[in-house]
């Protein structure tokens, strides 16, 4: 049988504010411990939590960005369970009115093998306003658990999405895309080793081709890329296994373990949850009116969706490239400057997703540690414009301005790469070449056209590489008659 | 809806309060009586009445993101609870609170 994976994420981003959701303590990473728990995130009895209003700027911020209705009213609710991290007996949540509804973000899925790149709308559910627990810390007194309440309080926002994805590429293409976007907008800083961004993913599988879903498990917790697409392929795999050998699949929370590569339920006694939630009397309802989202909005920078669009007809680049340069802000940025430095879209597009991107990952560089600057991109750009340099040449002096050998100018010089565009001396190449390869041109007048590419390939040899193929094409078709 | 001991106990658990078995009945007969009140009021109709979720007709205030706290570890950390054990020792460690081992 044939089986479909269903997949569905919970994503936990971490508001890049500078105080706790309900009170003024302070949100930086790495204090000493709870030299930033105030008494609101330990819980002394009494105290009551007041609403950040940067916190609620930020969920307008991407429910803008992912044009989702943003509730007029949304209200807060108590979840409680019991657990040493969580001293209130509660988490502050938003059940049945969260501030973010409906909304979508488009994905691009890359190419694999022979399954060609394509893009995908996966729908939001919704989005609420959360704050987060403290941390345990095992190990520190025998037989206790530590307890560091500095995270108690942090504002979340918890993204949800439909269960509309189908395979694990999705899912991460998805879960990269939600992640430059909420660091595009400026909520979040991304940070996944710091836990800024983590990720809960549900599995299911079914008979492909049919409507009812199946059994899912949630993979708690994943806080990179890699471990999500090895857990969801695993857990698929196990799934299917388990239904193919005639077992059933229960509902459950499972961990992922990147040591093996496996995923393991977490024990299941606990687990049946019944978190009781209902309105918080502590909070009043939060309104959001029209002009709070039109003063947002005035402050949000260009969506990459709006950019993307600009590309295509400012640009006349394609839907994929367009998407490929608004993958992250900061590229977006270096292609723009390019631009206005002086080069053409086009080249300026393929090289930034081309030579830029492939030295960046190879050599685990983020753009702004690239040793190519935009304007340095552009000059090089601008050499190959006018035919100084070829589109070879362009990538030995691209090779050199990365390790740092100076300027373009400079290096096409130092390494004589100027191109030869004086059609004199590429007549008299031309010349020699079609002496020394009599054969060949008796194969071209005798029709066969391979010999036609041999000959421009002699030519561009005897010119070291220097002659400019355009012309060596047009000068080679008029001295043979094509 | 009918309540049984079995549900008193699941939700006593989960709220962690210690119900003894002869108080279970108690508690039973005085819950169900408060769900026949709720049954009372849902007979109600309410169509088109947005719920109430909260007694005043007021909207939640915000508070600017400035940071108002300063840190008082060593005051909240001098009232924590004892170890125990005839130990009067807070059960602090190295600025942790500590709390029985919980490991997943």
């Amino acid at each position: 049988m044939e089986w479909e994976v269903v997949i569905g994420l919970e994503t936990h981003t971490q508001l890049r504010t500078n105080t706790k959701i309900f009170s003024g303590a302070s949100t930086t990473y790495g204090a000493e411990p709870n030299t930033q728990a105030c008494e609101v995130s330990i819980a002394l009895p009494g105290v009551l939590p007041v609403l950040n209003k940067e916190a609620v700027n930020c969920a307008i911020q991407f429910g803008l960005a992912v044009n989702a209705e943003i509730a007029p009213r949304s209200v807060f609710a108590r979840k409680n369970y019991f657990y040493p991290d969580l001293p209130k007996g509660y988490q502050i949540s938003q059940y049945e009115l969260p501030v973010v509804g409906k909304g979508a973000v488009t994905i691009q899925v890359p190419a694999v093998g022979k399954n060609a790149a394509y893009e995908k709308v996966i729908n939001i559910t919704r989005a609420h306003l959360e704050e987060d627990a403290g941390k345990s810390v095992h190990g520190a007194v025998e037989g206790m658990s530590g307890i560091d309440l500095n995270r108690a309080g942090t504002p979340l926002l918890e993204i949800v999405t439909e269960p509309d994805m189908r395979s694990a590429a999705e899912a991460v293409a998805y879960a990269k895309k939600l992640h430059e976007l909420v660091q595009w907008i400026g909520i979040c800083d991304g940070n996944m080793q710091e836990g800024s961004f983590r990720c809960d993913v549900n599995v299911s599988v079914r008979p492909k081709g049919t409507e009812k879903l199946g059994t899912r498990r949630e993979i708690k917790n994943l806080n990179s890329f890699k471990f999500m697409q090895q857990a969801i392929e695993y857990e698929t795999r196990w799934q299917i296994e388990t239904l193919e050998d005639g077992g059933t699949i229960q509902q459950a929370t499972v961990l992922f373990n990147p040591d093996t590569g496996e995923t393991r339920a977490m024990r299941s006694k606990e687990e049946a949850n019944d978190y009781r939630y209902f309105p918080d009397p502590d909070l009043l309802p939060l309104a959001i009116t029209e002009a709070d989202k039109a003063r947002v909005a005035a402050q949000m920078p260009e969506l990459p969706e709006a950019m993307k669009l600009r590309f295509e007809t400012q640009f006349g680049l394609t839907s994929y490239d367009a998407a490929s340069l608004t993958a992250s802000r900061e590229l977006a940025q270096y292609f723009v400057e390019t631009v206005d430095a002086g080069a053409d879209a086009k080249p300026a597009a393929n090289w930034v997703m081309g030579a830029i991107s492939a030295k960046l990952n190879a050599e685990e560089k983020t753009l702004a540690a690239s040793p190519v600057s935009a304007v340095n991109l552009a000059s090089l750009l601008k050499r190959i414009a006018d035919n100084t340099i070829s589109n070879n040449a362009a990538k030995q002096v691209f090779e050199a301005m990365w390790n740092g050998e100076g300027e373009v100018d400079a290096i096409i010089d130092a390494k004589g790469l100027k191109q030869v565009s004086d059609t004199g001396a590429i007549e008299a190449i031309i010349d020699e070449v079609l002496a020394a390869n009599a054969a060949m041109v008796e194969e071209f007048k005798a029709g066969k056209e391979k010999a036609f590419n041999a000959l421009v390939g002699q030519a561009m040899k005897a010119s070291k590489g220097k002659a400019n193929p355009a012309q060596v094409n047009e000068v080679l078709k008029k001295k043979l008659g094509a | 809806m009918a309540l049984s001991t079995e549900d008193i106990k699941k939700i006593a658990h989960l709220a962690r309060i210690e119900v003894s078995d002869s108080d279970a009945a108690a508690t039973l007969s005085k819950l169900t009586g408060i769900l026949g009140l709720i049954e009372q009021m849902q007979a109600v109709n309410t169509d088109g009445i947005v719920p109430m979720s909260h007694s005043q007709d007021v909207v939640q205030r915000l508070r600017d993101d400035v940071v108002t706290k300063t840190n008082q570890r060593e005051a909240f950390q001098k009232i924590s609870p004892a170890i125990g054990n005839g130990s009067e020792a807070r059960a602090v460690d190295g600025g942790l609170y500590l709390v029985p081992k919980v490991i997943e």
